[in-house]
């Protein structure tokens, strides 16, 4: 039977109780091993494992699966570009350092759902012949480090992970690295210096990761999402995965849902759910209704938010946002209603970039603290109509010329902000003129 | 900068006593060292970072920095570099409740202001300040990671959200007069489901 996958843009129903990875995402039943096994983990892991390695990155390949941190890149295509049998240390490290604004899922997978994580790590180092990972979590999560060291040591001490992990024969050590406070240890060669015990910095690339990471060694990053997803994908099938959501947009995904709505939540959904009815469904609607929705940002504080219009009808999936001038980024949704003050939420961002801005590249460094103040301006009113022009230029400016994409995460709400509520932002101003 | 609180100096300071470790920390130490591979012990500087604040009434003097560099072989500027990159090493002392609130878009957009206000006039603070009885130091911090439960604060290890004004004024009493808090949603939500 040939699966026919939806295509991007058809309405989709909503997701089955049954379909959902995370069946404890919200911590109403046991976190640790005995709810685990309940769920399902660790049912058939030595099966899995005694596949070959090159097999289970072609599955997850064909899941289509794609990374759960932001740039959406395919999971499997990641993997298979580690280098094989090349005798040295390879690294799995995996990316818990959950900082972008907006974005809170990962913190409900690791204190309601550890193993899903735990056992996630084991499989994609086999597949990558890691035979150590390290998770990297940040440090204000210290109650999800203290359940996920628990679960953790509950794998060791039931043999699912360390020497001859679940009799595989594989040997599979996991360490976890609390981070302390820096957004920027989130980008992925930043968060491999701060783990060598370095400023976190982001490193040039080339080389990338794959052949050159973690103590120079071939190293693969994955978000916590992408991890704990794939025991599912590999017990269930690839088929399963790919027949929910559409096509190079599978599978479920965990949106978390803030701001002006009236209940806000995280939720796990079919990938391509459309976004009103996220917010509708979901959140019990926007504070004041849905004629009182001003603009929503859909992917954490990154992507460019979306004006009322475009909410009505665009799909929470990577390419129809992107087709919308936005992106799926984090799935961290933030809902913005017309109580606010639209600026004041870019300006808020903006505070947020130059505070994280790590100071290597002159661009970010000094345009994340002039696009703040001039922001501030903004807010009050006080920038005219060439100055706002000059703002965007600016932004553009520092777009695409830094290391790492924090610069572009700086200026996209700006641009995104200025794209869609200029004559707002130039009313504004006149306002001012004529008060004073 | 990626760095301290607003406000906390990044001027390290020295507290007049030398540092050692206690002996549990010891223990710690080289449970902390063995996971990171021979001649990368270097990659144990956050954890031992912590375990130095922890151990030094939560924050980290010029004579916690030098111990570490003695017990890591690490040059002392080295050290110091990575405690003063990363916000959640405090640089100058602070006091036995570090409250920080956040003030990123999704908790103001549910009224993060308002908390400040509460806190600062429940614990007499302003931000950036401690208290004169030392109970308190307020800062106020970028986004914690709680976004769907906002508005929400941390003070030390613990989180505290879904808050308005009132469940606020609760915690920062209950503090006070060393009674317990409930920590997690005020609302009385699990976690973050809709509810």
């Amino acid at each position: 039977m040939s699966l026919v996958l939806k295509k991007v843009g058809e309405v989709q129903k909503m997701l089955n109780e049954k379909d959902k990875v995370f069946q404890n995402l919200h911590g109403f039943q046991e976190p640790f091993l005995e709810g685990a096994l309940k769920r399902g983990s660790w049912s058939n892991t030595k099966e899995i494992l005694s596949k070959d390695q090159n097999d289970i990155i072609e599955l997850v390949k064909s899941s289509q699966l794609r990374g759960r941190g932001g740039a959406g890149f395919s999971t499997g295509l990641k993997w298979s570009f580690m280098p094989k049998n090349t005798g040295k240390q390879h690294y799995l490290v995996v990316n818990a350092d959950e900082s972008e604004p907006g974005t809170c899922k990962d913190r409900e997978i690791i204190r309601n759902d550890p193993h899903t994580l735990v056992e996630g790590c084991l499989i994609a180092s086999y597949a990558i012949q890691a035979t150590k990972c390290y998770i990297y979590i940040r440090g204000e999560y210290h109650y999800e480090y203290v359940q996920l060291e628990k679960a953790i040591e509950e794998a060791y001490e039931r043999g699912f992970i360390g020497k001859n992990a679940c009799g595989s024969g594989f040997d599979f050590d996991l360490y976890v690295h609390r981070g302390a406070g820096a957004y920027i240890c989130g980008e992925e060669t930043a968060l491999l210096e701060s783990l060598e015990g370095k400023k976190g910095q982001p490193r040039l690339k080339p080389p990338f990761p794959a052949g050159v990471g973690l103590y120079g060694m071939p190293t693969t990053i994955n978000n916590v999402e992408s991890i704990a997803v794939v025991p599912t994908i590999l017990r269930r099938g690839p088929d399963w995965f790919k027949s929910i959501g559409a096509e190079n947009n599978t599978g479920t995904k965990i949106f978390c849902i803030s701001g002006n709505v009236n209940k806000p939540c995280t939720i796990e959904e079919e990938m391509g759910i459309p976004l009103k009815e996220l917010v509708e469904k979901h959140c019990d609607g926007v504070e004041g209704g849905w004629d009182n929705l001003k603009a929503i940002v859909p992917g954490g504080s990154s992507t460019p938010m979306l004006p009322k219009n475009i909410c009505e009808s665009v799909l929470m999936n990577f390419d129809d946002l992107k087709a919308n001038g936005s992106g799926l980024g984090t799935a961290g949704v933030i809902v913005v209603n017309k109580n606010n003050d639209i600026a004041e939420v870019i300006e808020r961002f903006a505070h947020f970039y130059k505070h994280e801005s790590c100071g290597q590249c002159t661009p970010c460094r000094e345009g994340t603290g002039w696009m703040h103040r001039m922001m501030q301006r903004l807010v009050r009113g006080e920038i005219s109509p060439e100055q706002i022009e000059l703002l965007e230029n600016v932004t553009k400016q520092v777009e695409g010329h830094t290391i790492c994409a924090l610069g572009d995460a700086a200026a996209w709400p700006i641009q995104g902000l200025i794209k869609n509520f200029k004559s707002e932002l130039i009313s504004k101003y006149n306002k001012k003129l004529k008060a004073s | 900068m990626s760095g301290n609180h607003p406000g906390l100096s990044n001027n390290f300071s020295r507290s007049g006593e030398k540092f050692s470790w206690s002996k549990d920390n010891l223990r710690s130490i080289k449970n902390i060292i063995s996971k990171y591979p021979k001649g990368r012990e270097q990659s144990a500087v956050m954890p031992l970072l912590y375990l130095a604040q922890e151990q030094n009434n939560n924050w980290i003097s010029i004579e916690c920095i030098e111990t570490i560099a003695e017990t890591l072989n690490m040059p002392k500027i080295r050290v110091t570099e990575v405690a003063s990159f990363y916000s959640m090493y405090n640089t100058r002392p602070v006091g036995e409740n570090l409250v920080q609130i956040c003030r990123t878009s999704p908790c103001w957009l549910r009224g993060s202001n308002k908390i400040t206000k509460t806190i600062c006039k429940e614990t007499k603070c302003e931000i950036n300040d401690t208290s004169d009885d030392n109970k308190f130091t307020v800062v106020e911090v970028e986004c914690l990671g709680a976004c769907s439960n906002g508005p929400m604060i941390q003070i030390n290890n613990d989180f505290f959200e879904d808050l308005d004004e009132e469940s606020t004024k609760k915690i920062i009493d209950n503090i006070k007069e060393g009674k317990p808090n409930v920590i997690g949603s005020q609302k009385g939500r699990r976690s973050s489901e809709n509810a």
